[in-house]
């Protein structure tokens, strides 16, 4: 089983454009998977039928049971995530202070749980979204939705992972395609965790660069081999030469550059991929950087 | 005044515009970088770096002599930044959110907090604005402790404009938490727009006064508009795409280096911002 993780660094440098061009070009033989579980945007491509939907539980949340609160403050001494917080009571100046959970601080610890005198404070499990098993005309996807303001993405991405594993197994596909976060934190770390290769898509930019440069860092940090792509290479040509010679320095292979092109908004309106669409120069380059990429893989 | 620049989408100009908002504002003004993944406004303001202070998040360390292994750390821990293999207590520091809860239940008193680096947070000056920014280490997977770090030390002197890392989970709630308004810059795409409308729930579950600003409004499609219409968002800045804006980000040159006539655009939006209702209704 080979798995693909396209990642990037810096947010909106194409990410989302390539992986939706690569789903097209594997032709049915990859299992498809966006890990960025908190600005998902592949369906919007691949306009999913849903076939299976199931709640993400991830970790508990506090709430304290006005009726049993003694209004110690015991809660509000032991968060660390100012989490708690303190009101006077409304109806009775003289009374000991209300004290509740703010959910989207809480980052379920347990810690005021654990040392609330009364047993006040229940810990329920919290939903934190829900994942999905779709078929596409590309194939099967597996995508979720992180609640909006919820912990845990990367426990998310990892789930979407192994169910995107478990879906090629049972459909006899040996290729996984994910579509990862920007950034290098945890939903990051957990894409990228155990793939068998990293594609990097940058921009020409002292952003693209000084993000790509972090990236980089990281998957030597977990010794995953990376391919890089410079996306909109000649908007700055210079940039685009010098982001890859960095990128050689620090053990990436260059695997291609894909030129401007306004096409790709074009499709993306129209629900496409770029290279469903008329044959331009920038399909062009997409489908010699999926070339590069299988023989990548496959080497 | 607090105001913070986020998206959703990544790639949309969050940094363009926070750079363009600090850089034109008039009176006491500072750039806070809460994007502590892929920080880049140093990039384009070039702040000379006089302040630099490790950020550390207090990590479990347990004392083997002490330890009876009854394992009630691991038991506890919700992050499973501990386990009790027999009478072994092994930690797993880059899981730990640093909630403090193993040190004080421990009835040995075996586990004391030590300091566990995650990044650093820098400040300086670069002309009239004040630079506040944090770099998480590579490989450290919790960017909230530093994102509340960074603000903690940036304060809310004047005008704060802060530049908040893309998505919507918990970063990007660590960084406009308790921000006075929130500007959500998108592209009239749709990528950018189905981003938009996650950020815009995030804003209106945190009851914050909302606004939108349009990057390359003159690309895309329309929809943008009709949906901030349509939910009552309030669109207070419109730019249009500019090849020479787009060559100068390039090279680490903010937008007013190449269309200095639209910093007027940028002076003007923290006062609209101040005056904005709840989750967006003018």
């Amino acid at each position: 089983m080979k798995e693909l993780a396209i990642v990037s660094g810096k947010g909106g440098t194409g990410k989302t454009s390539v992986t939706a061009s690569f789903a097209a070009l594997a032709g049915g033989r990859a299992v498809l998977a966006d890990c960025d579980v908190d600005a998902a945007d592949l369906h919007l491509i691949l306009a999913p039928t849903v076939v299976e939907r199931q709640p993400f539980r991830g970790g508990h949340e506090a709430v304290i049971r006005q009726a049993d609160c003694i209004g110690c403050g015991a809660c509000l001494a032991h968060c660390r995530f100012e989490a708690v917080r303190m009101a006077a009571d409304p109806e009775d100046a003289t009374a000991p202070p209300r004290f509740t959970v703010e959910p989207t601080a809480c980052e379920g610890c347990g810690a005021c749980v654990r040392f609330c005198p009364v047993q006040a404070i229940a810990f329920p499990e919290r939903e934190c979204g829900e994942w999905r098993r779709s078929e596409t005309r590309f194939g099967p996807l597996l995508h979720a939705q992180l609640g909006v303001a919820a912990e845990n993405s990367g426990k998310l991405v990892s789930l979407v992972r192994r169910q995107a594993r478990r879906q090629a197994e049972a459909t006899g596909r040996d290729l996984i395609l994910s579509d990862g976060p920007p950034g290098i934190g945890c939903p990051v770390i957990a894409a990228l965790t155990g793939a068998t290769l990293a594609l990097a898509i940058t921009e020409p930019t002292v952003a693209g660069e000084h993000d790509l440069e972090r990236l980089l860092a990281l998957a030597r940090h977990f010794r995953l081999p990376v391919l890089v792509s410079v996306n909109k290479w000649d908007l700055n040509p210079a940039m685009a030469a010098q982001i890859e010679a960095a990128a050689r320095r620090a053990g990436a292979r260059i695997a291609g550059r894909i030129r401007y092109d306004r096409a790709v908004t074009t499709a993306q309106i129209r629900a496409q991929a770029v290279v469903e669409g008329p044959e331009t120069g920038c399909a062009q380059d997409i489908r010699q950087l999926w070339a590069t990429v299988l023989e990548a893989l496959n080497g | 005044m607090i105001l913070a620049i986020a998206s959703g989408k990544g790639g949309t100009g969050k940094t363009s515009v926070a750079v363009a908002l600090a850089q034109a504002a008039t009176g006491k003004v500072q750039y806070v970088d809460c994007d502590v993944e892929a920080p880049n406004g140093h990039l384009f303001l070039h702040p000379a770096i006089t302040e630099r202070r490790e950020a550390c998040l207090p990590v479990p360390a347990v004392d083997a002599a002490r330890c009876t292994g009854c394992g009630e750390c691991a038991r506890f821990c919700q992050y499973n930044a501990l386990a009790a293999l027999g009478t072994n207590v092994l930690t797993f520091p880059e899981l730990c959110h640093g909630c403090g809860g193993c040190a004080k239940l421990c009835p040995a008193g075996a586990i004391r907090e030590v300091p566990r680096r995650i990044g650093v947070v820098e400040s300086g000056q670069a002309g009239t604005v004040r630079v506040t920014q944090g770099r998480l280490d590579v490989g450290h997977p919790a960017a909230p402790p530093l994102i509340r770090a960074v603000k903690r030390q940036a304060g809310a002197d004047g005008l704060a404009i802060l530049d908040c890392p893309p998505g919507t989970a918990c970063p990007v709630v660590a960084a406009v938490r308790g921000c006075d308004a929130l500007l959500l810059v998108t592209e009239p795409t749709p990528f950018g727009r189905h981003d938009l409308t996650l950020a815009v729930a995030l804003a209106r579950g945190l009851r914050l006064p909302l606004a939108v600003a349009i990057n390359r409004c003159d690309t895309g499609d329309r929809q943008t508009e009709a949906y901030c219409r349509a939910e009552g968002l309030p669109v207070l800045l419109r730019l249009p795409d500019d090849r020479r804006v787009a060559e100068a980000y390039s090279r680490g040159e903010g937008m007013l280096a190449a269309r200095p006539e639209w910093a007027r655009l940028f002076r003007q939006l923290p006062a609209a911002m101040a005056t904005l209702g709840q989750g967006g209704a003018p």
